[in-house]
Parts: C-alpha cells; structure tokens; sequence
C-alpha cells in the first residue's frame, strides 16, 4: 500500500513537472507548482516515514509493465529505501516551501519549474528500485534534471562551467555505477536485485564491483578526490535546489552506495573498508578546509557537504570492517551512526542553504565579504541559520553532536579488530575525524559571524530585508528538526534500528526507555549520554543565571560606541574579513596541503601607494588529478585528429584490419 | 553514619566549583605577584571584582545584537556543568551518565563557539583577532584534547569519567606509557585551552598579543562578570580533570559517611592549592610564544595524545 501510494505520488510529481509547460504563462503558476510538489512530498514522506515506523511484514514490491521489454520495471520499498524516501519526502516539502518564499525573485522561473519536481521524482526512484535497470535510469533522470537546475542561470559563465564540470563527472560516475551492474547482472543473469543478492561473485568481482560503486556513488555523494564538480554546481543552483543537491542528492549517492555494498554485494573481505575509511577520513577533514578558505557563502556551505560525507563514509568503512570481522553489534552501533548523520546532515545543511539563499534573495550576495550585521536586518533567517551552524558543528545539544558521538562510540570499539592495517588506519581516521569537528566549528564562526554579524561591509547588506513566512517557515521546521533530532537522539535510533537489522544483522538495543533515559548504545558503563537532560539543564541554568544576576541589582543597559580599545568610529572596512579570518588556520594547514602562498606588496616608506596582499591556493585535487587527466585527453585527441581526414580507402583497410584483430581475439579466447 | 542522597551530592558540587572557582584564579594571581616581588591583590579580589561587575550598569557597543547580551549566560551555562560534571571530591555523581568526557569536551566547545560569536558581534577589528586566533587555537586544542579522551577510554573501557576514574583506582593498572603521554599532552591543552603562558597571556592589554581578552573587549557589567566567572571555571575544570584522573585517591565512593566526603573536599582543595601554585610558578618562568609558533606547541599535543591512542590500539598493557 505504501509502495504505491510512493510511486503514484511520484508519477504525479512527473504530471506536475509536465504542467508547468502549459501554465507558462500563468501568473501563480510558482504557487501551483511548489505547492503540488510540496503535497505529493509530504505524502511521500508519510509513505517513508510509516513503512520505517510501522513496517509491513514483508517489504512493499511491485512488477510494473515498463522499462525493459519482459523484463518489467521492479520496485520495492524495505526500511532503507522507507528511510531515504522520508529523507527526499522532507527534502521536497522545505525546499518548495521555502521556494515558494523565495521564486518572487527569480528571474529564470520557466528553466526551473519542470525540472524541480522531476529532480525529486528521479531520486524517489532511485531509492524505490529493485532492478539495474530502473536504479540506473532513475540515477540518471537524477542527474540530469539536476544539471538543468544548475545550468538554470547559464549566461554567467561560472554556472556554464559548473554545469560542464558537472555532466563530466555525472557521466564518469554513471559510467563506473553501469560497469559495476554490469559485472552484478553477467555473474547472477539477471537485472533484479532479488537475483543478484543471491549470487554468491568471486572475490576479485567483489573487489572490482566495490571500486566501481565507490567512484559512482562516490562521484555523486562528493567523496574526495570526486568531489571537485560539487563545489561549483551546488551554489550555482538556485538556493532551494542548492539544498535538494546538497541536503538530499549526495544523501541518494548514498543510498545507492549502501544498496549495493551492503545489500547485494555484502563483500566478506576487509580490504574494502580500509579503502572507504581512507578516503573518508581524508575527504572529511579536506572537506572542511577548503570550506575554511571559502570566501562564498554557498560554496563553502557546498565545500561543508563535502567534509560530511567523509563522516558519513567513516561509519560506512567502519561498519563494512566490523561485519568482516563478524562483530555484529559494532557493525550496528557504526551504521547507526553513519545513517543518523545523512539524516542529521540533510536536515542542517538544506537549512543552511535555505539562510544562504534568504541572505542572497535580500542582499543579491553570495561573497560574504560583502556582508554583515544581517542579524539586526534579518532576524528570524538569523536565528534558524544559527541553530544550523551549532548543529553542523557538531555542538551539543543539537543532533550534529548526537550522531558524531556514536561515530566516535565506533571509533574507541575498533581495537577488537584484528587486522592491523585496519587498527592503525582507524587511529588515523578518529584523529582525523576529531580534527574535522575542531575545524567545523571554526568554519562555522566564519561562517555565521562575517555574515550575520559585525557592522554592514556593503550597502546592499544595510539595507536587506527579512525573507517571507513561507520561507521563514521552511528554515525554522528545519531548525526544529534539528533541535528535536538532537534532544531525542535515543528514539532516532530506535527509528533506524529496522534499517540496520536489515544490514548489520543486529540493531542497536532498545535507547531511552523511558524518553528521558540516556542513550546508551553499548553498555552503561561504557558510554551514555543524555541529550534531553542536558538541554533542560543549560537552558534552567542560563535562565536561573540570567534571573539571579537581574534579582541581585539590575543595572538598565547603557548604549555607547565600541570601545575596540579606545580607537573611535573606525570605518567597518577595519572589521575583520573572511580572509584575514581564515589567515592563522590557514597558516598553520593550508601551506602544505593546498600550497597556500601569501604575497605582500609594500610600498616603500613615503610612498602613498596602497599596500597589497595576495593569497594564492593551490587546489590538490584539481592540479594532482583532473588537470593531467584534462592534459592527458587533449593530447590523446591531437594525435588522433589526422583520424578524421583519412581517404575512404584507409578507412576501409582500418576496419578490415579491426575485424581481423577481433577474429584474433576471439580465436585465442575460445 | 545516614547516607547522603546523590542529588544533594551533586548540588554540593555544583556550588562548591562555583564558590572556589574565583579563588582558584585569585591563588594564581598571588602566587605570580609574590614571585615577581610584590604584595599582590588579596586572594579573595577577583570575588570582589565579580561582586563589583554585577552590580554596574553594562555599557553595549551601538552594533551589539542580542546575540552578543544572550552569549554570557549561554557561556556560563555550558562551562558552569560540563564543571559540574567532573568528579571533583566524590564519585557516582548523578549527573554523571547524561554526557560522558566526548560530551564535556564539546560542551566547552559549545561555550567556545559563543565566545567567538559574540566577539566577532560588535564589528570591532580586536574582536575578529580574538575570534580568528581563537579558533585556530581550538582547532588544534580540541582534537589534542579527543584524543586524550580516546586514550583514557580505551584504558578503562569507558568514556565514562566515573567509570574511568573508578578503573584507574582499581589496584591492576600501574603504570603505563599511553597515560603519561596522555598527561603530558592533557598539561599541554589545559595551558591552550585556558589562555594562559605561554598560549596567551591572561594578564595582558597589549592588543596584538591578546586572544581571550580581545574576544571579552567589548563585555563590560554583569556580562563582563559571568564571562570571567566562565573562564575561572574552566581553569577549574581542568584542574579537577587532571586531578581526579591523574591522582584519583581518596575520592568517596558513592554511599560513604560524611567523614569520606570531608577529607575527599580537603584532598580536592590541596590538589588545586597545589596546582594553582605551581601554575603561577610555570607562568613567571615562561615568555609568551609568538602566535604563530602556538601550533608547533600544540602540534606537539596533538601528536602526544595520536602516540598514546595508537598505543592503545597497538598493546592493551601499554
């Protein structure tokens, strides 16, 4: 019942996005659009959210009379896909309703309304499949839709290239996503997932399967050093889309990755979590700084996905590593984690994005050195976009800490592993992790404090105006989620326990019963921690301290100018700017990993010339592996360009000789 | 002997770190003047200066939001009870399984991130050195400081600091290199992590040296008082850590008679008489470091508390 109650919803959400082209010309037609996607979101939410709730006996699946001939298209719905589903559900309700707020300003309207609910119906899709063939065409009707939302604005070249850089690294990752089901299908004969996950494949189709799916998925979710097209895409995008991509597509990459690898391919070597623990631990903490280096709120909100991810991958790695080793509880207790934190994850930072897109709807600013003191013009885009800052630098009580913790649980329980590769590398990868929450935190001071807060650096910040309701409401539901998510972490696991039975073998023990009990995920004596209590607690002491400090001589508040020891009236250009605020940290980091050079020019004594500093940041990624490979493929095409002038006869003795090599080939191989 | 209920327990402790927290930093105080050749303030100033503070009117700056008269209370609030968590002269506190030393280190953060926050609100340029240092600091310090907590964990089993210090009083630990490195890397992160020598002079009005200080410039009143009240609790704090970690003796075990609580209350005093002693003589021996040679200092941490986790991981009996 749910399954269909899913798909119909998102066949209606094709409908809607088919109606946009006859309410072109409609005035309300942003309305109509966004509100039918909000409606048919909110139901398919409900299906995801019921399903992981109340479960049916046996998972929801479904044969429809589509995609490949007699084969038909396969769908199911077990507690993965019901939770990813609810993830995309509440994706689609706050993105269309914050849209709703936010499209008065938009001056492309007629390139984002079809493809917006059509991006939400590919990835419903893509975690409702149960065949190849729909996963693989669902990922890319993802994909795409979500390449024409981010090339919605084209005439600025920075969003051409994004869009470019995107379908390159779009088409890459679906390239390595087809190989990888390919191998699936040849070794079990068939497309369905149910066939496939009963086939037992050799080790090295394992291994190579795995390497596969880790640039597919990985591409898409933003793993290092796949991440590069994320950075340029996501902002480029309308900011209700920035926050679909980010907030919930990297979340979908995820999906298929647990789909495959834990699902069907349940991989019985460890070989394969050492890798994603390496590239998560490095993803995570190069996430997060080349988002400290960011000058552009929404890039650095994008380049924060990135550092997510990482811990995201870290739970998966350190889950895969566990259930090699056959320490079910452990596997439980790192999946809990990993999925609690794409749940967390897409929670914050839509609603991050939804702040940056309020901040860029008031301000028309994107750089946030051109910001400042919106807190006082904008107050309730201030107070959601902090409580997303404090969540996604995983402070307590919010639930950015929650899921972090139980990731850290993970990380001390690795010493019963008994491969040393894996012990050392884990060692690596909880310092790492522990330097990515430290750097976090910091990046979201910048964040926060250069844009909300300070003096106006520009007039067009001076003079913004708070976003409307609908937007408004769409920041603080979010905001809310991530306050209860925090405070009630205990019954978040509980909810995802189905899930990680499915895979884990076990779940983690029944959490806070009753609900003010701690969350306990191994033993009490072990680790507990009890996030509603503690709330409670900070607010009764702030408050009880605010009452006591006004009971014992209220003084009224007096205003005055900034004392900034003694130098009056200095102009706001003194304040501190993203930049120079990022200087110490990227003194002490970024000299080596990015090659961070500072250049000053001073002019000499006397001469009023201004003095100049420079920064120049060098990107590993980009200079260790795109651009050879960018090299390697001009140079490929140079030489085979005589290729393309050959006579007919030469054409002729050159497919001649093909089918010769081919006949060659298959003698030897038969 | 009638046992004493946990809760009343808990309160005892929540007000006792409150009460000794300014004279913690008033002993310090006293002892650096004394070396230095003066009389010095009396032990009991920085009450007084507290009880002065609340009661003046607070000046704001003209930009200051509500983020910036809200941040006090949070601050004090977060490092008020992650304190209050810390066995101090007992075990078994009730508070104890709502946030184990993962949680306390975050808290702190929390209180950190505030801190920052409210420095970068006035739009001053002193404001953003301080926030700007501060952070770099932290991001350096915090890590150091999980580590520690991965050591200590995977010693006892627990990130638990009751369980841990009732492990570490168990007879079958000895001595080990993982909790020496631990220590040696916690010394470290308690001299960052409170602004003092060599990180950050917690005496200076040089602007270009000052990083805690930069950050309250603009904190004047009640605020100015609950921002300084924080900052002589978190000195405590770590005190208390490092003592009821690194010399767990004579903590009273949950249920004992009021005699064990009392002569637990009187080791604690000494631990912190004898540590705030010996902070202020480290202090008056030392010279602040540049800025930028703080993260070859904590480097040093961070790499201390990798050594002593990779350890763990390595050898149990390590």
């Amino acid at each position: 019942m749910t399954l269909d109650i899913a798909l119909c919803c998102s066949a209606a959400l094709l409908l809607t996005s088919l109606a946009s082209f006859p309410l072109r010309t409609f005035s309300g037609r942003n309305g109509v659009i966004y509100g039918a996607t909000a409606l048919f979101s909110l139901l398919s939410f409900a299906c995801g959210l019921g399903e992981l709730l109340f479960p049916s006996a046996e998972p929801p699946a479904m044969i429809l009379p589509a995609g490949l001939p007699w084969i038909g298209a396969h769908f199911r719905m077990d507690a993965l896909s019901a939770l990813f589903l609810a993830i995309i559900g509440w994706g689609g309700i706050s993105s269309s309703l914050f849209a709703i707020g936010y499209s008065r300003h938009e001056s492309a309207s007629d390139r984002i309304l079809p493809f917006f609910p059509l991006f939400l119906a590919g990835m419903s899709w893509v975690v409702l499949a149960d065949d190849a063939y729909v996963f693989l065409f669902a990922w890319e009707l993802m994909s795409l839709a979500s390449w024409a939302l981010v090339v919605s604005h084209h005439r600025e070249e920075a969003n051409a290239r994004a869009g470019h850089v995107y379908l390159t690294m779009a088409a890459v990752g679906a390239f390595a996503l087809i190989l990888a089901f390919g191998l699936l299908a040849t070794t079990s004969g068939s497309y369905a997932f149910s066939v496939i996950r009963e086939t037992a494949l050799s080790p090295l189709t394992t291994s190579v399967v795995l390497a596969l799916v880790t640039i597919g998925a990985g591409s898409k979710a933003g793993l290092f050093p796949l991440h590069a097209w994320l950075p340029l895409a996501h902002p480029a995008a309308p900011s209700h889309v920035s926050a679909l991509m980010s907030g919930v597509m990297t979340k979908v990459a995820v999906y298929g990755f647990v789909r495959v690898i834990f699902d069907l391919l349940r991989p019985a070597a460890w070989e394969g979590s050492f890798l994603i623990l390496f590239l998560g631990g490095i993803t995570a903490v190069l996430g997060v700084l080349y988002a400290l280096m960011q000058h552009d709120l929404k890039r650095l909100l994008a380049y924060h996905t990135v550092e997510n991810i990482g811990i995201i991958f870290i739970g998966l790695g350190l889950s895969l590593a566990f259930a090699a080793n056959r320490i079910p509880w452990a596997a439980a207790l790192s999946l809990t984690a990993s999925l609690f934190h794409v749940v967390n994850h897409s929670l914050f930072k839509s609603l991050l994005f939804f702040g940056s897109g309020a901040v860029l709807a008031s301000t028309g600013e994107r750089d946030m050195g051109k910001m400042g003191g919106l807190i006082h013009r904008m107050p309730g885009t201030t107070v959601a976009f902090l409580v997303g800052c404090v969540a996604i630098s995983a402070l307590p009580p919010l639930n950015g800490f929650a899921s972090e913790w139980l990731t850290f649980q993970a990380i001390l329980v690795s010493p019963n592993l008994p491969q040393w590769a894996l012990k050392f590398l884990i060692v690596a990868v909880g310092a790492l992790l522990a330097l990515s929450a430290a750097l976090a935190a910091a990046c979201f001071v910048k964040a926060f404090g250069m844009s909300f807060l300070g003096r106006p650096r520009s007039a067009s910040a001076a003079e913004a105006k708070e976003v409307g309701a609908p937007s408004l409401a769409a920041m603080f539901a979010n905001a809310l989620f991530c306050l209860l998510a925090g405070i009630f972490p205990g019954q978040m696991v509980n909810a995802l326990g189905p899930v990680v039975k499915e895979f884990a073998g076990q779940a983690l023990p029944q959490q806070s019963v009753p609900f003010w009990a701690p969350m306990v995920p191994i033993a009490q004596t072990r680790s507990s921690y009890d996030a509603l209590l503690l709330f409670v607690l900070i607010a009764i002491t702030a408050l009880g301290a605010a009452g006591l400090v006004r009971s014992i001589g209220f003084r009224p508040i007096r205003r005055s100018a900034a004392w900034d020891c003694g130098y009056p009236d200095a102009s706001p250009a003194t304040q501190y700017t993203t930049a120079s605020f990022a200087q110490p940290i990227r003194r002490v980091y970024a000299s080596s990993i990015f090659g961070a050079r500072e250049k000053v020019e001073m002019p000499p004594p006397g001469d009023p010339a201004p003095a100049r500093i420079a920064v120049k940041i060098h990107d590993p990624a980009w200079e260790g592996l795109y651009v050879p490979i960018a090299k390697a493929v001009l140079f490929l095409a140079g030489k085979l360009n005589p290729m393309q002038f050959l006579t007919i006869r030469r054409y002729l003795l050159l497919v001649f000789l093909l089918l010769i090599f081919l006949l060659a080939l298959l003698s030897i191989w038969l | 002997m009638a046992l004493i209920h946990p809760s009343l327990i808990q309160a005892a402790q929540m007000l006792l770190v409150l009460l000794l927290a300014p004279g913690l930093t008033g002993l310090v105080r006293k002892v650096k003047a004394r070396l230095l050749g003066r009389q010095g303030p009396s032990i009991l100033q920085p009450y007084r200066e507290l009880f002065r503070l609340f009661r003046k009117n607070p000046v704001l700056a003209d930009n200051a939001s509500w983020l910036f008269r809200v941040s006090p209370y949070l601050i004090f609030a977060f490092t008020w009870l992650a304190t209050a968590l810390v066995p101090t002269f007992c075990l078994g506190l009730p508070f104890g399984p709502w946030a184990d030393l993962i949680a306390i280190t975050a808290l702190i953060g929390s209180a950190r991130f505030f801190l920052a926050l409210s420095a970068l609100d006035a739009g001053t340029s002193f404001g953003g050195i301080g926030a700007s240092r501060e952070v770099m600091i932290a991001s350096l310090a915090e890590p150091a400081m999980l580590l520690v907590v991965f050591t200590l964990a995977l010693v006892a089993g627990s990130t638990e600091l009751s369980a841990i210090t009732a492990y570490l009083l168990s007879p079958s630990v000895g001595l080990r290199v993982s909790m020496a490195l631990a220590l040696a890397s916690l010394l470290l992160i308690a001299l960052a992590e409170n602004s003092r020598l060599p990180i950050d002079n917690p005496a200076t009005h040089l602007e270009l040296t000052m990083v805690h200080e930069a950050m309250v410039l603009e904190y004047s009143g009640r605020h100015l008082a609950l921002l300084e009240l924080a900052a002589s609790l978190k000195l405590l704090l770590y005190f208390s850590l490092i003592g009821t970690i690194f010399l767990p003796w004579r903590l009273a075990a949950p249920g004992s008679s009021i005699l064990s609580y009392l002569f637990g209350s009187f080791l604690y005093l000494s631990k912190l008489v004898v540590a705030g002693t010996t902070l202020g003589v480290f202090e008056i021996t030392l010279a602040k470091m540049r800025l930028f040679r703080v993260p070859d200092f904590l480097g040093a941490a961070l790499m201390l508390g990798l050594l002593a986790t990779l350890l763990r991981f390595v050898s149990g009996s390590l």
